[in-house]
């Protein structure tokens, strides 16, 4: 039988993992470094080592149950092989799959939040809201304050359910909004052919 | 119903629709002051008017107004037209390329979503209420019991009785001036009021005052003032003429 941790004598570091996976167990939602140095009482660094082990042990292929770094935390999920026999019991996070204007309405507040409808319509050139209500009762996005001046729409930003739902660390892990073609060049020599056309 | 022919009577303008429509193209009538809703309104009464409805008129007429409405709003925001207005041809695809890039790039980063959903959309999790936070713990600098409890003993302790002197007045009885202006009556024949109740309170004062009148009910003195608010001077009456009061005041009496 396979002793994961495979260590014979009492080890603290042994003992703080069997801390830290407690934790993790009870939690419902990712537990950052932070909060469980505070709550075993240990040192930053020493959680990380502790975590190291225990992401050793919980791996996917290994356990049924994967620790993983999502959402600025770390937290417990099914491992992908048992995701069939989940699925057959639990609803999935996102059962029905995201429409366009809600996969775009989604990137616009994941990549420019915390902001506004008008601000997601400017750029999608439609209204927004239908696709924010929907974001928003899936548990994807929030609100989060209100824009200066006048009115004062409410602003979006995504939620760590969002991240976690896309398997992200962060929202760092998105790609860079430079790399993903949008070429402004490209987009100005059509419009001036377009132009040029229409004048002739 | 031939719509352009509809009749307005409205504030800004008076004639034809057509006409209306004609002069607000050409700038002439200014939209801001034209009041649709009264158009929309003489539509609908000439339509009530027929009993059957125009749909051919209804469509036009919808055509017309919203157009008419549009151009309204247009007008009635003209900072959001200057906006892009004020391009030029150039600088307009320009900002028309901006845009259309940043829609591009977040249409592909939707994209990217889509993929990375259907990669990891199997992924299950314990999900449920945000876990009970810790409650703020609010640290205070050791307390010593001793010092709270004399703290609550000093404000247990009974306050002071509040004095309620003030509000009690004390008269002295009338008899006690009675008294006094007697027996200064029998060592001088005459004395001056103001100068006997001076340094008294005011309350002994009207009292002594009243001693006075007392005295002369009982016609054993007479008193007499030089002018309002001058000394009051106060005077033994003679037996004689006390007496002679005293028959008078009985025969008044008697004979009433």
């Amino acid at each position: 039988m396979e002793r994961p941790l495979r260590l014979v004598t009492a080890n603290p570091l042994d003992q703080l993992a069997r801390t830290l996976e407690a934790l993790l167990v009870v939690a419902s939602a990712p537990l950052p470094v932070e909060e469980l140095a505070a709550a075993a009482d240990d040192e930053r660094e020493r959680i990380e080592l502790a975590l190291g082990l225990l992401a050793e042990r919980y791996h996917e292929g290994r356990s049924g149950i994967v620790l993983e770094a999502v959402a600025g935390g770390w937290a417990f999920r099914a491992s992908r092989e048992a995701s069939e026999a989940c699925g057959r019991l639990f609803e999935r996070p996102v059962q029905r799959g995201l429409s366009q204007a809600a996969l775009e309405t989604l990137a616009i507040v994941a990549y420019l939040g915390p902001c506004t409808r008008p601000e997601i319509a400017r750029i999608r050139g439609v209204a927004a809201d239908s696709a924010v209500a929907g974001l928003v009762e899936r548990g994807l996005i929030t609100e989060s304050g209100r824009d200066d001046g006048t009115g004062g729409a409410v602003r979006y930003r995504t939620t760590p359910m969002f991240e976690r739902v896309f398997g992200l660390e962060s929202l760092s892990q998105l790609p860079r909004l430079d790399d993903l073609p949008g070429d402004v060049d490209d987009l100005r020599e059509r419009l001036h052919a377009v132009a040029e056309q229409r004048s002739a | 119903m031939i719509v352009r022919e509809l009749e307005l009577d409205l504030d800004a303008f008076e004639g034809p629709f057509d006409l209306l429509l004609t002069l607000v193209l050409k700038e002439e009538v200014d939209l801001a002051d034209v009041d649709v809703a009264g158009i929309v309104v003489r539509f609908v009464e000439r339509l009530a008017e027929r009993e059957k409805l125009d749909l051919d008129a209804c469509g036009e007429f919808l055509v017309l107004v919203a157009a008419l409405l549009e151009l309204k709003a247009r007008g009635l925001f003209e900072d959001e037209a200057a906006e892009l207005a004020d391009l030029g041809p150039e600088e307009a695809a320009e900002e028309l390329a901006r845009r259309l890039a940043e829609y591009r790039r977040m249409k592909e980063a939707a994209g990217w979503l889509a993929e990375r959903l259907a990669a990891e959309g199997d992924r299950f999790f314990r999900l449920g209420p945000a876990p009970l936070a810790p409650a703020l713990e609010r640290r205070l600098a050791p307390q010593d019991p001793e010092a709270l409890a004399n703290v609550v003993r000093l404000l247990a302790a009974e306050p002071p009785a509040v004095s309620l002197a003030h509000m009690a007045l004390r008269f002295p009885p009338v008899a006690q001036f009675l008294e006094r202006f007697r027996a200064l009556l029998s060592r001088r024949s005459r004395f001056d009021f103001d100068t006997e109740i001076d340094g008294l309170s005011r309350a002994e004062q009207a009292i002594a005052f009243l001693a006075l009148l007392e005295l002369r009910r009982a016609n054993q003195i007479s008193i007499s003032q030089a002018a309002p608010f001058a000394p009051i001077r106060v005077s033994r009456v003679e037996q004689e003429s006390a007496a002679v009061n005293e028959r008078t005041h009985a025969w008044n009496v008697r004979s009433a």
